[in-house]
C-alpha cells in the first residue's frame, strides 16, 4: 500500500533533513502507528503520502502509484484514493454536519442522488446519526472528529491518514475514536497514525514506526509506546 | 459540478468583502466607460468622414452687397470670377450658390429646428463658390489668387475645418484610450487584491478542497466567476455611464448640431454596439488578473 525507498526531505528554511534516508513498506489492510517526539517528522512524513510535499530524495509508491512521476493534474485523483483527519478537525464553522460531509463530496462531483445516500450512512457509521443538522460548534470535540472522520471515510478511501487525530481530546474520547477507527481498519482499510499518545499505542499493541530527527530508529509489529517515556 | 453551488459561493464570496468588491467594480466601470468613450470618439471620427466624404469644399462667399445685387450670377464681376475659375487648372469643379439656393439649403439642414430656421432670413446669407480642388492641401493657392478681389467676401476652407476637428477628436481619442489603460491596470490590481482576500478568506475551503481531490479547475472556479461577475457588473457600470452622458450631456450641448447632420450623433444604437465591446473586455480582465492571482499567490 504505502512504499518509501531512501526517502530524505530537507525544507528550504531548515538546516536538518526532516526526513532522512526513510524506508519503509506498509501493507494494505495494515493499522500502524507512528510515532516519535515532536519536530521528528511525522506530519512530514504523512504529508508526502498526500503529495502535499515532494520528497527531496528518493522513491515514494501509494496503493501502486509512484508519486515521483505523478503529474500535477493527476494529483486530485490520488487524494481521492486517500482519506486524513488532523488534530485540528478542519470543519467548514458555516456548514452543519451533513453540508461539510456533502461538501467534500460536491467538490469532487459526485451526483447529488449519490450524496443524499452516503451522507446519512457515514453518519450512522461513525456513530452521529441524528446530529446531521447540528453545526460544528454544537458538537464536543469527539464529535467533531467523527465528522472529520466521517468525511475522510465517505469515499472508502483504500488509505486513511490520521495526523494526530487524539490531540485535543481527553483519554475516554480518545479511546472512542480508536475504537472507531479499528472499526474503519476492519473493513480493509489501511490506516496510518501519527500520534504522541503512549497510553494509546500501548492499548492498541499495532506496528509502532518511531521516527527521531527524521530517521526511523524502531518499526516493531505488535509494539508499545516505548520504555521510559 | 452543480451551477447553483457554485453560484451561492459566488454569492457569499461578492457579499464578504463589500468595500473592496465596490471599489473594484468602481474602477473597473470607470476604466471601461472611458474606453467606451474612445470606441464612441473613434466612431464619431469614421461617421464624420463618411458625412463629409468627398463633399469637402472650398467656400468661397462673396460680400452681402455683391449677393444682393447679383443674385443670379449674370453681371460680369461676378460671371467673370466664375469663369475665371472654371478655368483654373487646380480646380476640378466649381459651381455659384445664389442667397435663395443657401437659404433653401438652409432650411433643409435645420428643418426640425423652428429656432434656427426664425432667426434666418435669405437676406442674411451670403452668395458663394463652391470648389473643389484636384488637391485639397492646396487651398493656399485659392486664398492667394481670389482673396483681396473684388466682391469676395470671405473663403472658407471645410477640409481645413475637419482638419482641425479630427485632430481634437483624436487627441480626445487617445487621451481616453490612455486613461483607461492606466484605469486598466488600476482595476486589474484592484481585482487581483480581491481575490487574495478572497482566498484568505476561504482558505479553509481551499485546504478542504485540496485534501479531498478537488480539481485545480474545480478549486479556481469559484473565485473566477466571482472576478469576472463583478468585472461584468463593472461593464453595465460603463455602459449606464456613457448612456448618461450621451442623454444628459452631448444630446443637451450638441444636439442641434446632431439634428442638422453637421455632427454625427451618438446614437442609442452605438451605445448598444459597444456595450457587449466593454462586458467582453471587463470579462477577459478580470479573469486574467484573477487567474494570474491565482496561479502566483494561491497555492490550490
Ligand atoms: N513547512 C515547513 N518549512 C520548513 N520546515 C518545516 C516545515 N514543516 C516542518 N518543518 C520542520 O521539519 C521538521 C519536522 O516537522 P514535522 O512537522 O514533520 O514534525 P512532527 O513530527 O509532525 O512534529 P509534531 O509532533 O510537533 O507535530 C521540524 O524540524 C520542522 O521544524
Ligand atoms: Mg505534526
Amino acid at each position: 500500500m504505502i512504499h518509501l525507498s531512501h526517502v530524505s526531505k530537507s525544507y528550504k528554511t531548515s538546516t536538518r533533513p526532516a526526513l532522512d534516508d526513510v524506508s519503509l513498506d506498509v501493507e494494505k489492510g495494515e493499522f500502524s502507528f507512528l510515532i516519535g517526539p515532536s519536530g521528528s517528522g511525522k506530519s512530514t512524513f504523512l504529508r508526502m503520502l498526500l503529495r502535499e510535499e515532494s520528497p527531496s530524495k528518493g522513491e515514494i509508491v501509494v496503493a501502486g502509484h509512484n508519486l515521483g512521476k505523478m503529474r500535477r493534474s493527476k494529483v486530485p485523483a490520488h487524494r481521492r484514493s486517500l482519506g486524513c483527519v488532523f488534530q485540528d478537525f478542519r470543519l467548514l464553522q458555516n456548514k452543519t454536519v451533513d453540508q461539510n460531509i456533502a461538501f467534500a463530496l460536491e467538490v469532487i462531483g459526485r451526483p447529488r442522488s449519490v450524496i443524499k445516500k452516503v451522507v446519512p450512512e457515514v453518519l450512522d457509521l461513525v456513530g452521529l446519526e441524528g446530529k446531521a443538522n447540528r453545526m460544528p460548534h454544537e458538537l464536543s470535540g469527539g464529535e467533531q472528529q467523527r465528522v472529520a472522520i466521517a468525511r475522510a471515510f465517505v469515499n472508502r478511501p483504500l488509505l486513511l491518514l490520521a495526523d494526530e487525530p487524539t490531540g485535543n481530546l481527553d483519554p475516554d474520547t480518545s479511546g472512542d475514536i480508536m475504537l472507531l477507527l479499528e472499526r474503519i481498519n476492519r473493513t480493509g482499510t489501511t490506516v496510518l497514525m501519527a500520534t504522541h499518545d503512549n497510553n494509546i499505542v500501548d492499548s492498541m499493541r499495532r506496528r509502532v514506526i518511531e521516527l527521531q530527527l527524521g530517521k526511523i530508529v524502531r518499526d516493531e509489529s505488535r509494539g508499545v509506546y516505548g520504555v521510559g517515556r | 459540478m452543480r451551477a447553483g453551488y457554485v453560484f451561492s459561493e459566488v454569492a457569499t464570496g461578492l457579499r464578504r468583502n463589500v468595500t473592496m468588491t465596490i471599489a473594484m467594480i468602481l474602477t473597473t466601470g470607470i476604466s471601461l466607460g472611458l474606453l467606451g468613450l474612445g470606441l464612441l470618439i473613434v466612431k464619431m471620427t469614421d461617421d464624420t468622414k463618411a458625412i463629409y466624404g468627398d463633399k469637402v469644399e472650398i467656400l468661397i462667399y462673396l460680400t452681402a452687397d455683391q449677393s444682393k445685387e447679383d443674385p443670379n450670377c449674370l453681371q460680369p464681376l461676378c460671371s467673370g470670377l466664375l469663369t475665371e475659375l472654371q478655368a483654373n487648372p487646380e480646380i476640378s469643379e466649381v459651381y455659384f450658390e445664389s442667397q435663395e439656393q443657401a437659404y433653401e439649403r438652409y432650411k433643409k439642414q435645420f428643418a426640425n429646428q423652428p429656432a434656427m430656421l426664425e432667426i434666418a432670413t435669405a437676406d442674411a446669407l451670403q452668395a458663394s463658390f463652391h470648389i473643389k480642388l484636384y488637391d485639397p492641401q492646396r487651398f493656399e493657392v485659392i486664398t492667394q489668387q481670389y482673396g483681396d478681389r473684388q466682391g469676395v467676401g470671405s473663403i472658407q476652407d471645410q477640409a481645413a475645418f475637419l482638419e482641425r476637428l479630427f485632430v481634437v477628436l483624436n487627441g480626445m481619442r487617445n487621451a481616453t484610450i490612455i486613461l483607461a489603460v492606466i484605469q486598466a491596470a488600476a482595476a486589474f490590481l484592484l481585482i487581483s487584491n480581491m481575490v487574495q482576500i478572497a482566498a484568505y478568506t476561504r482558505r479553509t475551503e481551499t485546504e478542504i478542497m485540496r485534501l479531498v481531490g478537488a480539481s485545480r479547475w474545480r478549486t479556481q472556479l469559484p473565485f473566477l466567476i466571482e472576478a469576472v461577475v463583478a468585472g461584468l457588473i463593472g461593464a453595465a457600470i460603463a455602459v449606464g455611464g456613457l448612456f448618461a452622458v450621451k442623454t444628459f450631456v452631448l444630446d443637451r450641448t450638441l444636439g442641434a448640431l446632431f439634428r442638422s447632420g453637421i455632427l454625427p450623433a451618438v446614437s442609442t444604437a452605438d451605445l448598444v454596439t459597444v456595450a457587449p465591446i466593454l462586458g467582453g473586455a471587463g470579462a477577459v480582465l478580470a479573469a486574467v488578473s484573477a487567474y494570474v492571482t491565482l496561479r502566483l499567490y494561491v497555492r490550490i
